[in-house]
Parts: C-alpha cells; sequence; structure tokens
C-alpha cells in the first residue's frame, strides 16, 4: 500500500463517515470502506474515473469540487479527504473552509513545491520544475496553486485552523528531518 | 444461456379493483401491457422495473413475430448487456393513457361501448405508477432491485421511489427531471395544438374514422428536434439536400433533415393515437415530484439507492435538472452517485449511447445486489 495512503487510514477512526474530493478511481475510498469499516462518497471530475469508481463498489458524485461541497449540510462527515487534489482547485481557500464545514475534520495532502529537487531545478537550470510528483509541464499540469508545506501551514495559522498532526514523506519514506526541503508530500489531519 | 431472449410476447394484467386517479375521477376496468425477459429467482430479490418513455411501450427487448427491429431497449436489456438478463428478472411496463395495450383513450369506455376519446380521464405519472404497482404486487413481488427508466421512464422511477419507497432498493434515473420547465412545457403545448388544430381531430372523437394524421405528425417531428442536439443534427444532415443536389424553389421538401422529419412523422402516425399523445404529454407537464413541498423532504422519505445519469448535449432535459435530484438527494443524506455522460446524441442518448451506461449500470447493480 502506498505510504499515503496508510498514514490517511490511520488518521482515520473506524466506521467514520468519509467524503473524498477528488477520489479517482475511488481506491482510497473502498480501501476506508474495507478496512476501517467506513461509509463514504467521492467527488470526481472525470469520466472514465467515475466508471472506475462504480466498478471499486463506491458512490460517487461526478462535478468540480469547487461547486459540489455547496451540497452537504452540516458536519455530515466525520472526514473530508482532500488528497492531493486541492492544487488543483480554482478556490482552493474557499474549498478548505467548505470541507470544515461539512466535515469534523479534514485530510490535506498536498505536493511540496519547494522540495530541494524542485529548487535546484529552478535555480540551477532556471525552469520551472519537473519532478516524479510534480510531472507535468507548465503547459499541461492540472494544477492551478503551488504551495510548499511551509506555505500550507502558514495558510492553517492565518485561517485559525488547527493541525491536528502532520506527517511529511518522500516515496515510501517519512522525512522529519526539514520537510520543506526533504518531504515530497505533505499530509494533515485539520479541525476549526 | 441463450444469447437472444428470442420470441417475446407482450402480456397484459387487468386491475381487480377501478384505479382511483389523482384528479378524483375513477377509471377501470384498468388493463396494463408488459413483458418480461429473464427468470425471477427463489428469493425474487433480482427483479428490476424498466419503465419507457413518452412514445415508448412494454416492448422493450427481444424480438415480436415479425418484427423489423427489436425492442426499444434491446441495445441494454439482455444475456451479458447492461441489464443482464442472466441475473435480473426484467419487467417492462407500459403506462395507463398509452396505446400500446394499456386502457388509454383509444379504449372502449365500458359504459358506451364505444373509445373514451376525450372522456377519458386526465392521467398524472403518478397514476401510472399506481397501476404499475399492482402489476407488481400481481407478480408477487415485494422488493424490487431497481426501478430504471430514460425521460418519462426516469420521472415514472423518481415517483416509484416517492411513492412505494419500500419496493424500490435502487432507482436509476436518466434523462429527467423532478419537473418541467416552462420551455418543456412550451415544446409539448405546440404538439398538443398542431394535434387539436388538425380538422381530422374532431375534438377527440375520430376513432374509425380519419385520424389527425397531420397535428400528430406535427407534434412528432416537434418532439423530434427537441430529441436530438444542434450537433447530431449538423453530423447526420447538414445542409445535405435529398435527391439530385439541386434546389427544387418549390414547398416539397429540398432538405434531408426535412425529409427526415417528415419520414418521422408519418410512421409515427402509423403507431401511435393522437389522443395518447395529449394525455401523456399533459403528464409530464403535469408532473411535479415536489408539489408544495420541498424536494429535500420529499426525497428524505424514499429508501432507495440513486444512479443518477445525464448527458452533456441533452437540453431538453439538461444535466443541470439531474444534479438537482443529485443535491437534494445529498442534502437528504441518500446514497447516490450520478454521471454526466459524455455524448453528442442530445436526449435520444439515453437510447443510443449504450456504451457508457453499460459501464455503469452493471457495477452499480452488482453493489446494490450485495
Amino acid at each position: 500500500m502506498r505510504l499515503a495512503y496508510k498514514i490517511i487510514l490511520d488518521f482515520i477512526e473506524p466506521n467514520a463517515r468519509v467524503l473524498d474530493l477528488g477520489c479517482g478511481d475511488g481506491s482510497l475510498l473502498s480501501m476506508l470502506i474495507k478496512e476501517r469499516h467506513c461509509t463514504g462518497t467521492g467527488v470526481e471530475i472525470d469520466e472514465d474515473a467515475i466508471y472506475k469508481c462504480v466498478e471499486n463498489g463506491i458512490s460517487v458524485s461526478h462535478g468540480d469540487i469547487d461547486t459540489e461541497l455547496l451540497d452537504y449540510t452540516d458536519k455530515r462527515f466525520d472526514y473530508v479527504i482532500l488528497n492531493e487534489s486541492l492544487q488543483e482547485v480554482l478556490h482552493p481557500k474557499k474549498v478548505i473552509l467548505e470541507a470544515l464545514r461539512v466535515g469534523k475534520k479534514v485530510i490535506v495532502g498536498i505536493p511540496n513545491f519547494c522540495h530541494w529537487d524542485a529548487r535546484a531545478q529552478i535555480f540551477f537550470e532556471g525552469r520551472v520544475p519537473v519532478t516524479k510528483e510534480l510531472p507535468h509541464e507548465w503547459f499541461d499540469t492540472p494544477n492551478l496553486r503551488f504551495l510548499s508545506l511551509k506555505d500550507f501551514r502558514h495558510f492553517c495559522r492565518k485561517n485559525d485552523i488547527k493541525i491536528l498532526a502532520e506527517k511529511t514523506i518522500a516515496g515510501d519514506k517519512i522525512i522529519s528531518l526539514e520537510p520543506n526541503l526533504f518531504a515530497k508530500i505533505g499530509l494533515y489531519l485539520l479541525e476549526k | 444461456m441463450p444469447n437472444d431472449l428470442g420470441i417475446i410476447k407482450t402480456q397484459s394484467f387487468t386491475l381487480t379493483d377501478e384505479l382511483t386517479l389523482k384528479s378524483g375521477e375513477k377509471l377501470g376496468p384498468v388493463t396494463l401491457a408488459y413483458e418480461t425477459y429473464g427468470e425471477l429467482n427463489r428469493d425474487k430479490s433480482n427483479a428490476i422495473l424498466i419503465l419507457h418513455a413518452l412514445s415508448g411501450d412494454a416492448h422493450a427487448a427481444g424480438w415480436h413475430d415479425g418484427d423489423k427491429k427489436p425492442g426499444w431497449w434491446d441495445n441494454m436489456i439482455g444475456a451479458g448487456k447492461a441489464f443482464d438478463t442472466n441475473k435480473y428478472f426484467i419487467i417492462s411496463s407500459n403506462v395507463i393513457g398509452g396505446c400500446k395495450g394499456s386502457t388509454g383513450p383509444s379504449s372502449i369506455n365500458p359504459k358506451t361501448g364505444k373509445p373514451y376519446g376525450l372522456s377519458f380521464p386526465v392521467v398524472t405519472v403518478e397514476d401510472m405508477v399506481n397501476a404499475q404497482k399492482k402489476l407488481i404486487d400481481h407478480l408477487r413481488i415485494s422488493k424490487l432491485l431497481s426501478v430504471a427508466g430514460g425521460s418519462m421512464g426516469g420521472m415514472q422511477v423518481l415517483q416509484w421511489t416517492v411513492s412505494f419507497p419500500e419496493m424500490v432498493r435502487s432507482a436509476i434515473v436518466i434523462a429527467a427531471s423532478v419537473t418541467h420547465t416552462a420551455q418543456q412545457i412550451a415544446f409539448h403545448e405546440v404538439g398538443r395544438q398542431a394535434i387539436m388544430a388538425d380538422p381530422d381531430w374532431q375534438c377527440g372523437n375520430y376513432y374509425g374514422k380519419a385520424v389527425p394524421a397531420r397535428g400528430l405528425s406535427v407534434a412528432r417531428m416537434i418532439g423530434h428536434i427537441t430529441y436530438m442536439s444542434k450537433q447530431s443534427m449538423e453530423e447526420k444532415f447538414g445542409r445535405k439536400l435529398k435527391s439530385d443536389g439541386n434546389l427544387k424553389y418549390d414547398f416539397s421538401s429540398d432538405f434531408e433533415v426535412e425529409g427526415y422529419l417528415r419520414h418521422q412523422g408519418d410512421s409515427f402516425v402509423q403507431r401511435f393515437d393522437a389522443n395518447s399523445w395529449l394525455y401523456i404529454t399533459k403528464a409530464l407537464d403535469y408532473f411535479n415530484l415536489a408539489q408544495e413541498e420541498n424536494l429535500v423532504s420529499v426525497l428524505s422519505r424514499t429508501k432507495s439507492s440513486f444512479l443518477v445519469i445525464s448527458f452533456t448535449s441533452d437540453w431538453l432535459y439538461p444535466s443541470y435538472q439531474s444534479k438537482e435530484i443529485v443535491k437534494a438527494l445529498k442534502i437528504s443524506g441518500k446514497d447516490v452517485t450520478d454521471i454526466e455522460i459524455n455524448s453528442s446524441y442530445g436526449h435520444d442518448a439515453f437510447l443510443v449511447e449504450v456504451e457508457g451506461q453499460s459501464k455503469i449500470i452493471p457495477p452499480y447493480l452488482e453493489r446494490i445486489s450485495k
């Protein structure tokens, strides 16, 4: 299992109600249903991914995270997950705040755009970085937002969002030393 | 296992009692035409009710003796198809008010011995569903694995989930809405006016005489325009000319699209009753799932899981209308999956866009069956 998935599974209490925003093929959700006995649903914008979700036995809504969240009542879910989808939304602040409204806790997974590898590409090559975690060229990237782990912590502080847990990783390793430089992905458990 | 359903016969069921209609009037005796495909399992847990659109009938799949083409959803119902008859027992029901073997304005009124015509009471989608419920009772099925349909079929599905929540485990609502907008009513009204303006209509008393063929044909043409998309019309016809490629400088039909519409209109007259068109379009225009209530509280009372399907180019029942259903279901905490399938076929997509529907319906039904 991917380390990021394992960390998210560890964040989540058994039998929880979960909403996965940008759920892709539904593999994380189906894992949560099987291993944590969660109930849940997803939101996904890609039509082909919707078919895969249904094949994976989960219910899913075909639409845009930016608008779909408005459809849920307050604290409808125990957890709302934004795993590697926040950087692709048009209004990330609104989405996080909405996620915190409909979920008691929110899990966010973000790619670190200030990993040393990315910094080195900018510094030495003078080019916008392309790495394993950020594989897209500037002209075809789905990412609309470019942030570091430090930026995200700063954002949470400024918006009175409590970070209950932070796990920073690179590949299948936990990175605890200087994560903003060495970690490629940051996973956060949030509450407001 | 047979690869096709073989020769199918439409069956009919006559209700034991009169049906009390939403308008307060009583209708009876009421007969409903239906077909079944596949086998009902021992615990009667694999039954799926299929409901058709405005001009459809009970003949959804397989072939009738002498048919030139199979049932209207034959590409979706059969062995190994989206509604797999190796796994499920499929019931396809007609509606009251129709002219395809169920009681409607062209049926004989037992009190007069003559066809009802306009003395047939106005029926609603609720009434249609109430009659279908009696059919399901008659088949001794207490819970349907799923109720599925597109367009008017989808509206009946919604009504089923609200009228008989205990009987519907899942609802597959395709290219439908909870009520008609002014635009949707307007298109229907033009069709009705075309029929009623036809001198042969005779206030509905045309049975045994010339039928209002021109009126019904125009109504059908308008319908066809709304079922296609700008793109599908462009791809199918563009400005292509019929015959020899020269303009004729008269009012016979020059363009292929004109010929197509006229053909569709004319052939429809052979198989459909003009009064039924009036009654069924009216039922659709009256349909309003929420009525005076709030849609969320109405859908809160349902006990089904929902699969809501729409199509990108459908401008008659656009995706935002499906999203209204989905939104209300989400707020009421129901299990719902929705998809907007990319298609250029317009509203007709629910009949022809088999690939996407066949990818999503089987795994959805599989999950519900568990």
